[in-house]
């Protein structure tokens, strides 16, 4: 793999020791070269072939260094966002790591949304493809982007000294200028832009050393906030085309169902409806604005026909589940080493894991215009270059005929890793000349999500006389969100890495470890896809929640239980110790039905643990009173973007865990919006201390590592505070209750299915 | 035809009665800034001010307005507190994805124009109906407190032109 990414100029031995971290050295399953082939596009510091077209598109500057950076004559700095930004600060941090080594201030710059090409934005940790995902922004483009910034800065400074008639290395670069030092002569970068372009790339560039950083590391505002405060941010469904119409749409409720007559006399009376077509699965009206359409989808008569999910609920397919558990093949993620001792106190557990749905604030949309032997499209999306092929497979045309215009995403969460709803606004604007903007309900988005998948979970351990696992077995059954959306990604066997992400690779020494993985087909029409945290957010809950339960048996302290089996001077021994040491673990009795819980673990390439604490009414409700977590990324890029990331990211698993499941009666999944699908409120939310430990090491993932953390440590701060073990999610009241005399007196307050007892 | 007073300006719209207040404000008026998140007013996306009062725009129809004053995100900035508050966002750096925050700042106005120096207690309430799926909740705290008190709250954020 190093080899692979590793270009064919001058590459420093801190990039090629730094590529083995991020790439090589961990089991992390979301780095999906391995089962690909030989060779793949990935990103280059330097100009490609392929970046002319995207130059000309953005203006032709005089210098474009690269797919990354554009200089004008009036010194205007633009970069170029190979990542989609949906909240994470991506935008941020690019600029920054371009920023440190070009010379220049935040402030300085501009950026811009890319053309989708996977030639010249493709992550090589993602297999090449120009996806935002995984948590792999970061780590996939530290090296190259600095070694960006680098080039471009090199060239405009061999451009200053040739006018100057000096030494190249008597000039330095800040703020966008360009200074002779001895003689303190200056030029700006649009001065000597035209100059710069026309000359050689350089082979070898020199990175600055970290402690030398004068942009990275420090909590800079991010680059797309003044527009956010003010309505400015142009989301996808706020994109305007002259002459456009808006589209609702209602798609089967019956998953996998088709759609059969449509009574639309009445929809066609509303004053403002335009048109009504039709797909196999679903129907749109049309009107010049949303409302119109929304009225008239409402007044159509559709008659749905059953497809082969008509008897589908969630009971059979728990059940279903379980028996493959039980029966199936398992594919082996983890083999033990050596033969476990004999005897000991063999403990076991089984969970069920619920679907989920992703619920972005921004609606699922499209706005696209299909024009003969074109297709343009707007939309915020984690995969254009995926988007572009669709199109052109749904129109029959050639890719270069379908221009994708990124917007900002307002949320992803994994869902607009998809295309399917893209795909549908194509097939609907395939039938009328007009641009067409298809907005998805709230309803259609929740009853037509592409879930994160249902999980059934056997784990077992074998203790031995001083407490501590002999033997370790975890059997994961699931369906496969890896095999669907990229297939070649999967191992010779067959094995979802994913699947068995945080679950194979552990923070505890143990040798006698065996997990296995067992592929579920799931029924047609569920289809199971990316949610934030992938594969460690289902597998640490489990994980986490059994080693809580083993240090119990054990009759030991969880945090003394974890510290035990840990390798000292391990980077998770390093967040255990700071959490606990922050939040004051131990130091004081806390009040009745109340307790905190702990959980570690090293997904994404980073390190964490979140101490959550709780207090747990009689009557069964969870209150979250506080949560300290501490992370390790490994050099921070934004200290202000690592505290807000975990923030959200633990309150993102935190509102999932306490509230949500999607659960299907007649194949037809029973959620629709945020009154029975609930995401955490202020008023909910507790305070939440983070904590860095600055490891020099090179960037981790950051965005979907504090939601991968969160149930697990509420699980296990809600079995501190009431001697109750939670096997299923989410968190239910009713199981909770001191007795079901308290129960009676409180509400509901709609915190999940199975609540009203 | 219906005749609103929206950012000060008369506008008119030729749409039915019925027709909710965000869609005549963002696909006839054109003014995008306030969001569709839900429709059913579950998560106050649509937040915006009828005379000076946050109400959810997916639930009011456009022909109970009347002659009273709409203003919506792109000009809260002209009161007082909507100033105060983005100032304060910007401070504190509140926004993540920011889809929702149009809602949550036009819902913060609100609470410090009758609420100057609200407690804890009072932010909940006040904010309660805002859902953010990115999770601000604990930079909103901090902005409202720092945007009322003038005081720095939590992380400050360099200002980014004095780095490079």
């Amino acid at each position: 793999m190093n080899a692979r990414i590793r270009g064919g100029h001058g590459v420093d031995e801190g990039r090629r020791g730094a590529l083995k971290l991020a790439g090589g050295g961990l089991a992390v399953a979301f780095l999906w070269t391995a089962g690909l082939g030989p060779a793949f596009a990935q990103m280059n510091p330097r100009r490609q072939p392929t970046d002319e077209a995207a130059a000309v598109a953005d203006g032709n500057p005089p210098f474009a260094p690269n797919a990354f950076i554009r200089i004008d004559a009036d010194g205007s700095v633009r970069l170029v966002m190979p990542s989609a930004e949906m909240g994470q600060a991506i935008y941020t941090g690019i600029s920054m790591m371009l920023a440190e080594e070009l010379g220049v201030g935040l402030d300085q710059i501009k950026v811009e949304h890319s053309i989708p090409s996977d030639a010249l934005y493709g992550i090589a940790l993602l297999g090449g493809g120009q996806i935002t995902g995984g948590s792999t922004s970061t780590r996939g483009q530290w090296q190259s982007l600095r070694e960006a910034g680098a080039v471009a800065r090199e060239m405009l400074i061999a451009a200053a000294a040739a006018q100057w008639q000096v030494e190249a290395a008597s000039c330095s670069v800040s703020r966008a200028t360009i200074t002779h030092v001895p003689s303190g002569r200056t030029l700006g970068f649009g001065a000597v832009a035209e100059a710069a372009g026309k000359l050689p790339q350089p082979a070898t560039v020199t990175l600055k050393d970290p402690k030398n950083f004068t942009v990275i590391g420090k909590p800079l505002r991010r680059v797309d906030s003044p527009d956010k405060v003010n309505g400015g941010t142009q989301f996808g469904i706020d994109v305007k085309v002259p002459g456009m119409k808006y589209a609702a749409v209602r798609t089967s409720p019956e998953l996998a169902g088709t759609l059969g007559s449509v009574g639309d006399t009445k929809a066609r009376a509303i004053p403002g409806v335009v048109d009504v077509i039709k797909l196999d699965n679903a129907v749109a009206v049309v009107g010049e604005h949303y409302w119109a359409a929304q009225r008239g989808l409402d007044a159509l008569e559709i008659e749905w026909r059953h497809g082969v999910n008509e008897h589908l609920d969630t009971a059979t397919l728990v059940a279903a589940l379980q028996e493959s558990s039980r029966n199936g093949p398992a594919l082996v993620g983890r083999k033990p080493k050596g033969e476990a001792a004999a005897g000991g106190k063999a403990v076991e557990m089984t969970f069920v894991t619920p679907m989920l749905a992703h619920a972005p604030m921004e609606p699922l949309n499209a706005t696209v215009h299909v024009t003969p032997g074109k297709c343009e499209i707007w939309t915020g999306t984690q995969v254009p270059t995926r988007v572009q092929k669709e199109a052109a497979r749904i129109c029959g045309i050639p890719l270069e005929a379908v221009t994708v215009n990124n917007q900002y995403l307002g949320g992803g969460f994994g869902r607009r890793l998809e295309t399917d709803q893209v795909e549908q606004a194509v097939a609907f604007a395939k039938q009328v000349s007009y641009p067409l903007k298809v907005i998805w309900s709230r309803e259609e988005d929740i009853r037509h999500d592409r879930v994160r998948p249902l999980y059934f979970d056997r784990i077992s351990a074998t203790l031995g006389d001083d407490g501590k696992p002999t033997s370790w077995k975890h059997r994961i059954t699931s369906g496969t969100v890896l095999g669907r959306w990229l297939p070649a990604a999967l191992g010779k066997d067959g094995m979802d890495s994913d699947a068995i992400e945080s679950a194979a690779d552990l923070p505890y020494e143990m040798d006698n470890v065996l997990v296995e993985w067992v592929y579920h087909v799931m029924p047609p029409g569920l289809v199971v896809g990316w949610w934030r945290g992938v594969g460690p957010t289902h597998n640490l809950f489990i994980v986490e929640s059994f080693i809580d339960h083993l240090a119990q048996t054990a009759g030991k302290d969880p945090l003394a239980y974890r510290r035990s089996l840990m390798k000292p001077g391990s980077r998770p021994l390093g967040v255990l110790n700071l959490a606990a040491e922050k939040i004051g673990w131990g130091s004081q009795p806390l009040p009745a039905r109340v307790g905190r819980g702990i959980a570690v673990a090293s997904p994404f390439g980073s390190h964490v643990c979140a101490i959550v604490e709780v207090e747990v009414t009689a009557q069964g409700v969870v209150r979250l009173r506080r949560a300290v977590v501490a992370v390790d990324v490994g050099i921070a890029i934004n200290p202000s973007s690592i505290q807000a990331q975990v923030q959200g990211g633990l309150l993102f698993g935190l509102s999932a865990a306490m509230f949500n499941g999607i659960t299907l009666k007649d194949g037809m999944i029973e959620q629709s919006n945020f009154h029975d699908y609930r995401s955490l409120r202020i008023n909910e939310t507790p305070a939440i201390e983070v904590f860095t430990v600055n490891s020099g090491e090179s960037p981790g993932g950051l965005g979907e590592v504090g939601t991968a953390i969160a149930a697990p440590a509420l699980a296990n701060a809600i079995f501190a505070a009431t001697s109750v073990r939670l096997t299923e999610l989410p968190v239910t009241r009713t199981s909770l209750a001191e007795s079901a005399e308290a129960l009676k007196h409180v509400v509901d307050i709609g915190t999940g299915k199975g609540d009203i007892a | 035809m219906v005749t609103l007073r929206v950012n000060g300006e008369e506008r008119q719209a030729d749409v039915p009665p019925d027709m909710p207040l965000l869609w005549v404000l963002r696909d006839v008026i054109g003014l995008t800034g306030t969001k569709f998140g839900c429709g059913i007013a579950q998560c106050g996306a649509c937040t915006v001010h009828i005379d000076g009062q946050p109400i959810r725009s997916c639930q009011m129809p456009v022909s109970a307005v009347g002659d009273r004053a709409v203003t919506t995100i792109e000009a809260i900035g002209q009161t007082p507190e909507g100033a105060k508050v983005q100032q304060a966002w910007l401070a504190v750096d509140v926004v993540q994805c920011g889809y929702c925050q149009s809602g949550q700042i036009m819902s913060a106005a609100a609470l410090l124009a009758r609420t100057p120096n609200p407690t804890d207690r009072d932010i909940d309430t006040a904010m309660a109906g805002n859902i953010c799926r990115c999770g601000t909740y604990v930079r909103i705290r901090e902005a409202i407190k720092q945007a009322a008190t003038g005081q720095p709250q939590g992380l400050q954020v360099i200002v980014d032109g004095s780095a490079a």
